[in-house]
């Protein structure tokens, strides 16, 4: 194959097209205008609350996790320490290491692939592909959601940086609730789980309750405690499955006899299903 | 110390991606495992709407706030579409710090 005849595959957005199917298509597009949202906010939120550009912008392009994002964008706004920052940031990110193994094989079978295509791996790029039927549609959906969402994100993310400047007083419009308005949504279908959301609630309690005397940035990673509420009890579940009107038992044989994918699979749907950040 | 943050964070980041494409063949995550990264990843993100919509540095941050997050809390536990909840915690804040609550 010759490079130009790789550059044209590479763009040629009719055969994706036809691949990926007009519905998914869509999909994936409105998925990318929410997020584009999101990216704006975080870009204006961070820079009002005195950060230089350069930090929204290179964690968009680095770190490619909106939670993530938000999370250690909020430490060092609120001048917690490095440590805290970065803990927050990995413990949101943690659900990657599964969302790999689930679509592992939809990235491609070349080194490059696989290296290019773990970066765009996000709730919604993971949740696209695995609800496809095949392994072409699969591959296809993976990259045109997470090269689309990359895209759109970091563009987002530097407009949101330069209305920053535009507005001023960012908090007169708003925009400080905006991000817990986010986290909220980004969190809502997960919540649907009853150890999930007593463990969340708990916590959420805890660290409110905390912050008045400890460090910024410690008292959300103390939440973390709230884990123990869901551990008491081990059928803890998938979001989703919660909704539906299996009992406990038959849930537990289901996750038993489905592999890695599927088990994967209900976790990115939920975290994608408010079609908001990227990771 | 902000560059250092944005690296470790970056690299640590890539590092959970790349696990599933290099290892699929080799290791199988227990799928308890998996359910305690979700949770985890729920109560960080709750406990963090939390103190971001009630506190400012060590105290309250007003009502304008929390009850802005409240509306597009609601709105988003109602399946709004996600601009919806943007701009009614938004829109709800900025009406009450117009209105003169802090």
């Amino acid at each position: 194959m010759t490079n130009t005849s790789f550059l044209f595959r590479l763009i040629d957005v009719r055969s994706v097209w036809r691949t990926v199917g007009a519905e998914t298509f869509r999909d994936i597009a409105l998925v990318c205008f929410a997020d584009a949202i999101v990216g704006a906010t975080f870009g204006a939120i961070t820079v009002s609350g005195g950060l230089p550009v350069w930090v929204p912008v290179s964690m968009s392009l680095l770190i490619f996790a909106g939670g993530a994002q938000f999370a250690a964008a909020g430490v060092m706004l609120a001048g917690g320490s490095a440590a805290a920052a970065i803990a927050a940031g990995l413990v949101l990110n943690s659900r990657l290491v599964p969302y790999g193994f689930a679509v592992a094989d939809a990235l491609g079978g070349k080194w490059w692939a696989r290296l290019a295509g773990a970066h765009v791996m996000t709730d919604e790029s993971v949740a696209f592909a695995l609800r496809q039927s095949d392994h072409a549609r699969r591959r296809a959906a993976f990259w045109v959601c997470g090269a689309g969402l990359f895209v759109v994100w970091n563009l987002a993310v530097v407009a949101g940086t330069t209305a920053a400047r535009y507005v001023g007083n960012t908090d007169a419009i708003g925009l400080d609730a905006v991000f817990p308005a986010v986290l909220l949504a980004l969190v809502m279908p997960a919540l649907a789980d009853r150890a999930t959301r007593q463990a969340a609630v708990a916590g959420a309690v805890l660290a409110v309750a905390l912050t008045p005397v400890l460090p910024p940035g410690l008292p959300v990673l103390i939440a973390l405690a709230g884990l123990a509420l869901a551990l008491r009890r081990p059928t803890g579940l998938h979001p989703d499955r919660s909704m539906s009107a299996e009992t406990n038992e038959s849930r537990e044989e289901t996750n038993a006899r489905r592999g890695d994918e599927a088990a994967a699979a209900p976790v990115a749907e939920a975290n994608a299903a408010r079609a908001t950040e990227p990771g | 110390m902000r560059a250092l943050v944005i690296a470790i964070l970056a690299i640590g980041t890539y590092a959970f991606r790349l696990t599933g494409p290099l290892l699929r063949h080799r290791v199988r995550i227990p799928d308890r495992l998996e359910r305690l990264a979700s949770t985890a990843a729920a109560v960080l993100l709750v406990a963090l709407a939390a103190t971001a919509a009630l506190t400012q540095g060590h105290a309250f941050a007003g009502w304008a706030r929390p009850a802005g997050v409240l509306a597009g809390g609601i709105l988003a536990a109602r399946r709004a579409p996600f601009p919806v909840v943007v701009v009614a915690a938004a829109a709800t804040t900025a009406l009450l710090r117009l209105a003169g609550v802090g």
